[in-house]
């Protein structure tokens, strides 16, 4: 009996002695630790910058979407190309040049103010324009239709029936 | 007369309409007709020691195609092409787009070669610079290095006879 | 069995259709009773065969009948059920069927709800909704015929485009054609005017309810598709002037000028000519963007699978029916008598300015529309014409119309005294100038378009109120009475245009104020943006019925406190492995907070995620319900429920004034 109590007694002094041991053991990072969300982008300053030129340019590939939002492999591959060039110092003009030589006036959703646009971006005033004119002129009838003269006479045996009743 | 106007207004529309239905509004125009074709440098396919440039086929009419080995619309003209390059009737580059798995080898060995060369982009640098959309593309230029015709999408024997062969004619080839 | 009966009831409408068309057109014509009242059975009879050939498609569909082509095409077995019904008309062939469908209701409607019409004149508006429905009938059977066989069967179908597996789905197409084909019947109405020569004020009192309650669900449909966009996309934007969304945006405007025409047309008498003239132009532009969303003329993420063949039937059919309109609109408008004169300031001539600046805004997104066309056609060096086009070019032609909108309610008709609507407007103009300079400020900076909407949006709501202040000062009793003894015409007009200002307002803020980040999100890692602090807890692998979905979940809170989570998802169909991202959001009204995943990271559960702040975009959605509703309260006005009471107009003693 008194080995036994004596093992346990040596178990529970080691118990003892380990207990602060474990204790001081680096723990594992706590569940939660808070850590900040870095940006997708390496610079989101050229990033901003790339996705406003972007969303004026057209997908290639799938024709209906902006530059900026699609998610097809070229789309990438340019996305890329235009980071690139604004990180070499490119400005936002020679960007659209590099692009519309490579693939035509066909990749920019603004078109461009040319001789054979001009129709598309005055049509809009231009219709303006007549509308106002036709206005004027509706007008301008219904002005002249209205102004036949009242016959006084009628106006005043008008009154006088009303008077009666 | 200008209760008339609608109906001309709407006539006229019907006009471009009935055009509009014989054209493609999805494919996209290349700005290279009639330009230099830009100049390059890539390693061969299974040959990196070994380049291909558009200088190197100066005096010559011949066909850029570019291609991948996992598109399958190429797949669908590689008969033809076939067929061309054994008739001798123009001479074939294969430019192969971002093959970044490397099968471009593998595949034209177990297919056959159309091509005199195969250059490879594998990060579609070149292919931005020749305002490639997809594959398959085939450019024709001329002896003068200049972009003379653009086909989108496979060629077929139609496509050669109706584009490409008028083309070769009018350069004398 | 069941396909082959759905096809032959489409030839049975197809005949009925003709019966509804040829016989009353020609009874009108001759005054022949017996030929003229064929039209309403017709029309009903058409419309019943018409709903059983529907049925019968809907019923391949929900069965999985993968012998259909259609199905076959536009099904998947795994699909839930509600989406294998609306595949029904998520095809060029079905949804044609669902036009025909709606067209055939209409037309119903009608027959149902004109006892007070002369008989000519219900015979021809009938008859003339019957020949479009024997167009697309034609059309549908001949060249797009839903129940194609495919044999032999499928072993399952390709599914359905992941973008359209939402309720968005369920409700856009039914709604939008409810309003695009809807016009259909002010077109009738205006060819039967045109055919018997007659024009009066009755005229514009009987289309006028028909044409509010088609605007109404065109609205209510456009709302829709734009708010299915903006939760489906996956990137935020609700309108992209892509030329489907221009298709029904432009029969909407022609719809408004036309509402507001028939105003004049009714109260006074004037314009006839161009109310009649719009109507053709209004279903017109419904018809022209049947044509170009299914001919492949233009580019489109919405178009149907193209066929040159189909898209010339259309423009055949465009030809005949509009060409046709537009001539019997040449020869015989003249005879319309000019209407009453007014002033250079009256309500008249602010509605005519109305008119003008719509056509105007319709002309400029037609021309933009179109002019890829054109320069194609002509040979020229092809372009694209995108929102950076629309967006500069429309703000400017509409604002004016909007400046106009708060003033033409409270002119008098034919001779308005501008001081008086002075006096009565000053404060709104001072208030709303005040709001306008000084709210930017206080959401985040001076913008100056979001000004002008400020402008626009509280001179507007400012002028409804001085409308209401206006009208109760006459009449007795308390203020609850007089409301409730004002028209119900007039209330519709303050909500709709109560409702243009709320989504004035709406756009003026979301598209000046609305911020975005993309971040690389580790697990338990946060970002903040306006204010909100979005913790990323990873992603759990989620099943449905068709797909399989990495979820994320994300933690929002504001000032410690936790406002939402969100579980948007990366989301791979079986059918085809597209992949789609399906965004969660937390809507209130005051902002929308919006998240969606884009793509995975590395192998630890980074993902790249995209988080949105839309402040006031739910005022867009709250602005057209609102619109909607007033036109449905417009068009309940009793003025018309009055008139259908009055059946004691003998037929015949109507039929003889033709």
């Amino acid at each position: 009996m008194k080995p036994r109590r004596i093992k346990h007694g040596l178990l529970a002094i080691l118990l003892a002695f380990s207990l602060p041991v474990l204790a001081n053991e680096p723990a594992s990072e706590p569940a939660n630790a808070p850590k900040v969300a870095l940006p997708n982008a390496e610079d989101p300053i050229i990033e901003q910058r790339m996705v406003n030129l972007a969303e004026d340019l057209r997908c290639l590939v799938c024709q209906n979407e902006s530059l900026a939002g699609s998610h097809a492999e070229l789309a990438e591959d340019l996305r890329r190309e235009i980071r690139g060039q604004m990180k070499s110092g490119k400005s936002d003009k020679e960007v659209i040049e590099y692009l519309t030589t490579r693939y035509g006036d066909f990749v920019l959703y603004r078109p461009p103010f040319k001789p054979v646009t001009w129709l598309l971006w005055l049509g809009p005033a231009l219709f303006l324009a007549i509308g106002a004119g036709a206005w004027y002129a509706t007008l301008r009838r219904r002005r002249a239709a209205q102004s036949i003269p009242v016959d006084e006479k009628k106006l005043a045996a008008a009154a006088q029936l009303l008077e009666e009743k | 007369m200008k209760r008339w106007l609608p109906l001309v207004l709407f006539v006229v529309l019907v006009g471009f309409f009935a055009k509009g239905l014989f054209l493609n509004p999805r494919e996209v125009p290349s700005p290279f007709i009639g330009r230099t074709a830009p100049a390059f440098t890539l390693p061969l396919v299974g040959n990196a020691n070994a380049s291909f440039s558009p200088a190197d086929m100066k005096g010559k009419v011949w066909m850029l195609n570019v291609w991948a080995p996992w598109c399958v619309s190429c797949r669908q003209e590689h008969g033809f092409l076939m067929q061309l390059a054994q008739s001798g009737a123009i001479p074939i580059v294969g430019l192969n787009w971002k093959d970044k798995d490397r099968e471009a080898a593998q595949l034209l060995a177990q297919t056959g070669s159309p091509y005199v060369a195969v250059p490879e982009d594998l990060d579609g640098k070149v292919g931005i610079d020749y305002g490639v959309t997809g594959t398959p593309e085939t450019y024709l230029i001329d002896q003068a290095g200049i972009v003379r015709l653009k086909h989108v999408g496979p060629i077929d024997a139609e496509a050669w006879k109706s584009k490409f062969e008028p083309k070769l004619k009018e350069l004398g080839a | 069995m069941i396909p082959e009966l759905g096809h032959f009831a489409l030839i049975v409408a197809l005949l009925l259709a003709l019966t509804q068309a040829i016989l009353p057109l020609y009874g009108a014509q001759r005054g022949n009773l017996t030929l003229m009242a064929v039209a309403r059975p017709a029309a009903q009879g058409q419309f019943v065969f018409v709903a059983l050939a529907f049925a019968c498609l809907a019923y391949a569909f929900l069965t999985n009948d993968f012998s259909v082509e259609n199905v076959a095409r536009n099904s998947f077995s795994q699909l839930p059920e509600v989406y294998r019904l609306t595949a029904t008309w998520g095809s060029h062939e079905g949804s044609m069927l669902l036009w025909v469908l709606i067209l055939g209701f209409w037309s119903t409607a009608v027959s149902v709800f004109s006892r007070h019409l002369p008989e000519d004149m219900a015979a021809r508006v009938i008859g003339i909704m019957g020949l479009i429905s024997t167009g697309f009938l034609a059309f549908l059977l001949t060249t797009s015929n839903p129940f194609e066989r495919l044999l032999p069967a499928a072993m399952d179908g390709n599914d359905m485009n992941p973008l359209l597996q939402d309720w968005g789905m369920i409700i856009h197409p039914p709604m939008l054609y409810m309003g695009y084909v809807g016009f259909a019947v002010a077109f009738a109405f205006a060819i039967a005017a045109l055919l018997s020569g007659k024009m009066d004020v009755a005229w514009a009192r009987w289309s006028r309810p028909w044409t509010t309650v088609a605007w109404a669900f065109l609205t209510l449909g456009i709302m829709l598709g734009s708010w299915w966009a903006y939760r489906e996309l996956g990137w935020g934007g609700w309108w992209f002037w892509d030329p489907t969304e221009n298709a029904s945006f432009m029969p909407w405007l022609a719809g408004t000028a036309l509402i507001h025409s028939l105003a004049v047309t009714e109260k006074r008498g004037a314009f006839k000519a161009w109310t009649v003239l719009l109507a053709l132009i209004a279903f017109s532009l419904s018809l022209l963007g049947t044509f170009l969303v299914r001919s492949g003329v233009l580019s489109s993420v919405h178009a149907f699978a193209t066929d040159p063949a189909r898209g010339a039937f259309i423009l055949g059919f465009l030809a005949v029916v509009i060409g046709g309109s537009l001539v019997l609109y040449a020869w015989r408008a003249p005879k319309m008598i000019t209407g009453s004169g007014f002033t250079w300031f009256s309500r008249e001539s602010l509605l005519l300015a109305n008119n003008v600046i719509l056509m105007a805004a319709l002309g400029s997104v037609l021309l933009g529309t179109l002019y890829p066309l054109f320069m194609d056609a002509v040979g020229q060096n092809k372009i694209s014409v995108g929102p950076p086009y629309f967006n500069a070019v429309f703000v400017p032609v509409m604002a004016p119309a909007l400046f106009l909108m708060a003033i033409g309610p409270l002119a008098r008709w034919k001779e308005a005294s501008l001081p008086d609507v002075v006096t009565r407007l000053k404060w709104a103009l001072g208030v709303a100038l005040a709001i306008g300079l000084l709210l930017p400020l206080t959401l985040g900076g001076f913008k100056p378009w979001a000004s002008l909407g400020f402008f626009l949006a509280a001179w507007i709501a400012l002028s409804v109120l001085a409308g209401f202040v206006d009208r109760l000062k006459h009449g007795q009793g308390g203020l609850l009475q007089k409301l409730a003894t004002l028209p119900r015409g007039f209330w519709g007009m303050q909500l709709a245009h109560f409702g243009m200002a709320v989504g004035v307002a709406g756009i003026a803020v979301v598209a000046n104020f609305q911020t975005e980040r993309d971040v690389r999100m580790e697990v338990n890692s946060y970002a903040e943006l306006a204010g909100y602090t979005f913790t990323f807890r990873g992603t759990t692998e989620h099943d449905g019925p068709n797909y399989r979905a990495a979820r994320g979940t994300l933690e929002v809170s504001q000032n410690g406190k936790l406002v939402a989570t969100l579980h948007p998802e990366k989301r791979i169909y079986n059918a085809g492995g597209m992949a789609m991202t399906e965004a969660d959001i937390h809507p209130n009204i005051y902002r929308d907070i919006y998240v969606a995943m884009g793509e995975q990271l590395d192998d630890r559960g980074a993902w790249a995620v995209r988080l949105f702040y839309k402040p006031f975009i739910n005022w867009l959605w709250f602005g057209a319900v609102f619109m909607v509703a007033g036109g449905f309260l417009a068009a309940s006005d009793k003025r018309y429920r009055i008139a259908l009471r009055r059946s004691d107009v003998p037929k015949n003693l109507a039929a003889q004034g033709a």
